[in-house]
């Protein structure tokens, strides 16, 4: 029987990440841990500081309080504040992805589909031009698109294809870390269904590291190993995912498994 | 035989915060345990708390008070106080669950949910399917089915894609919570070909079976749970 667990160090640490905007509060003493291939949802209602606390992760913001700390790809964990504005720019280019709720955000909507995926590698020093639309069709595939449009602007793509697109363009630099704001917001429920679908694969498959942030508890269930539950800008639950959606303690918990329709 | 799971003292209450903060207290000093190769039955009327012990070993519901052991040789592991990555490595690795339902994800073909327990500890996809499509076919879920997503199955096929689930990987302890319940004769008799086989693997099963024909067929021991009843 193995009951071991591989104790690898988290690739990213999170202290106490505190912001507010003049008095009010954006988010208030935020702490986790999160391992490789762990996908970590949050959620909680409007204003409760979950897009806040994302921002703070990516660097978006800045904390005025706590720290963040990754651990790069040489192995080496380092405090993002101490990185420079280069190597910032380097790992939201590369190791981190970010999806947006609302495609037009995450995507150049003046460019063609296949150029929106390819910019990224671009970015990553690919050159032959050959091999970059090779890599964009073959990602425009594993996201559903019919590669047919791949010399597409987005403006001409359906909702869902833009999420999906925004998807391809984050994820096809392999990066270890993603952060996901509401990525199913917005879609219809079967544009949805077929997204999330993706999303759970592709994140199994690349052993991908996420924070996903959504109002929508199924989706928490079905994306996610583990929850955080906020609530006023601070942390009021967490633990595994069926856990805290099945044995909810706190008060505010309870009542947002209990206004959840089923039907 | 080696003891594989014991329970120690073992108390669950739920508090409403919504009724007002009412305790309603589940079980209190649950104590009993399981040896490898060997299937305890847990009975009981419904509400008794059978359901919520098997969730509180599974890690779905938090244990307020005791120990909930895996026992490995020597050593020992508390599930009661496992952080959600040890209940999450306890899961790939050692404990496997059949819930009563089975949660199907939209679009995702029966074949893929029956074989995904295999393929996230690592089993290629191919050797994982073979794997698959016999433990279906062994439950009379036939080939046409295996491509379709199982929501619009019936409850009976649903249960046993279910079952195929949870009895795919080699695991030292499974949970079964009403295995059989909306199942007809022959694929009873299937589930209980199943089970005999893990017990003869040396795989501990903890059980919860309303029916006395099952029940008769697969326990070694029944443990009556109303003697762990709350004192309210």
């Amino acid at each position: 029987m193995n009951i071991a667990v591989n104790e690898s160090e988290p690739l990213l640490i999170v202290e106490g990440l505190t912001k507010f905007f003049g008095r009010q509060i954006g988010c208030r003493d935020v702490s986790f841990s999160l391992h490789e291939g762990e996908v970590m949802a949050v959620v909680g209602e409007s204003g409760s500081g979950k897009t806040t606390l994302l921002r703070l992760l990516s660097m978006q913001a800045e904390a005025d309080a706590g720290r963040v700390l990754y651990r790069m790809r040489d192995g080496v964990t380092r405090d993002l504040a101490t990185l420079g504005e280069a190597e910032l720019r380097f790992l939201a280019r590369t190791d981190w992805g970010f999806v947006h709720q609302d495609p037009a955000l995450g995507l150049r909507m003046a460019v063609s589909g296949g150029a929106n995926v390819g910019e990224r590698l671009m970015a990553v020093g690919w050159r032959h031009y050959g091999n970059i639309r090779e890599a964009a069709t073959d990602w425009l595939s594993r996201v559903e698109i019919d590669t047919g449009r791949i010399d597409d602007r987005p403006t001409t793509y359906s909702g869902g294809m833009r999420q999906r697109l925004q998807i391809a363009r984050n994820l096809v630099t392999q990066p270890r870390l993603v952060l996901m704001d509401e990525p199913t917001g917005g879609l219809d429920v079967s544009v949805q269904a077929r997204l999330l679908d993706l999303l759970r694969n592709l994140v199994a498959v690349l052993k991908l590291s996420a924070v996903i942030v959504t109002h929508d508890l199924a989706v928490a269930r079905l994306l996610s190993h583990r929850i955080m539950v906020m609530k006023g800008g601070e942390v009021i639950e967490s633990g595994l995912t069926d856990q805290v959606l099945d044995d909810p303690r706190a008060p505010y918990t309870q009542l947002l498994v209990a206004s959840i329709l089923q039907p | 035989m080696m003891t594989a799971l014991e329970l120690c003292d073992v108390a669950k209450s739920f508090t409403m915060h919504l009724q007002g903060g009412v305790r309603l207290s589940v079980v209190a000093s649950v104590t009993f345990s399981v040896r490898a190769g060997e299937c305890v039955v847990l009975a009981g009327p419904s509400g008794a708390g059978k359901s919520s012990i098997l969730k509180m070993i599974f890690g779905n519901y938090r244990c307020d008070q005791g120990q909930i052991l895996v026992r490995d040789g020597g050593r020992s592991f508390d599930i009661a106080t496992a952080t959600p990555r040890q209940m999450l490595a306890l899961r790939n690795n050692t404990i496997g669950y059949v819930s009563q339902f089975l949660r199907a994800v939209p679009r995702v073909p029966t074949i893929d949910v029956v074989a995904e327990p295999l393929i996230v500890c690592g089993t290629p996809r191919g050797a994982a399917h073979a794997k698959a499509a016999d433990m279906l076919q062994q439950l009379n879920i036939c080939g046409a089915l295996l491509n379709l997503p199982p929501a619009t199955f019936s409850g009976g096929e649903q249960q046993r894609v279910n079952i195929a689930r949870g009895f795919l990987p080699d695991l030292p302890i499974l949970l079964l919570d009403e295995p059989t319940a909306s199942l007809d004769a022959d694929n009873r008799a299937a589930v209980q070909k199943l089970i005999a086989e893990k017990k003869r693997h040396g795989t501990a099963i903890v059980a919860v079976v309303h029916d006395e024909n099952v029940r008769e067929a697969i326990a070694d021991r029944i443990v009556e749970v109303t003697q762990f009843a709350a004192a309210a």
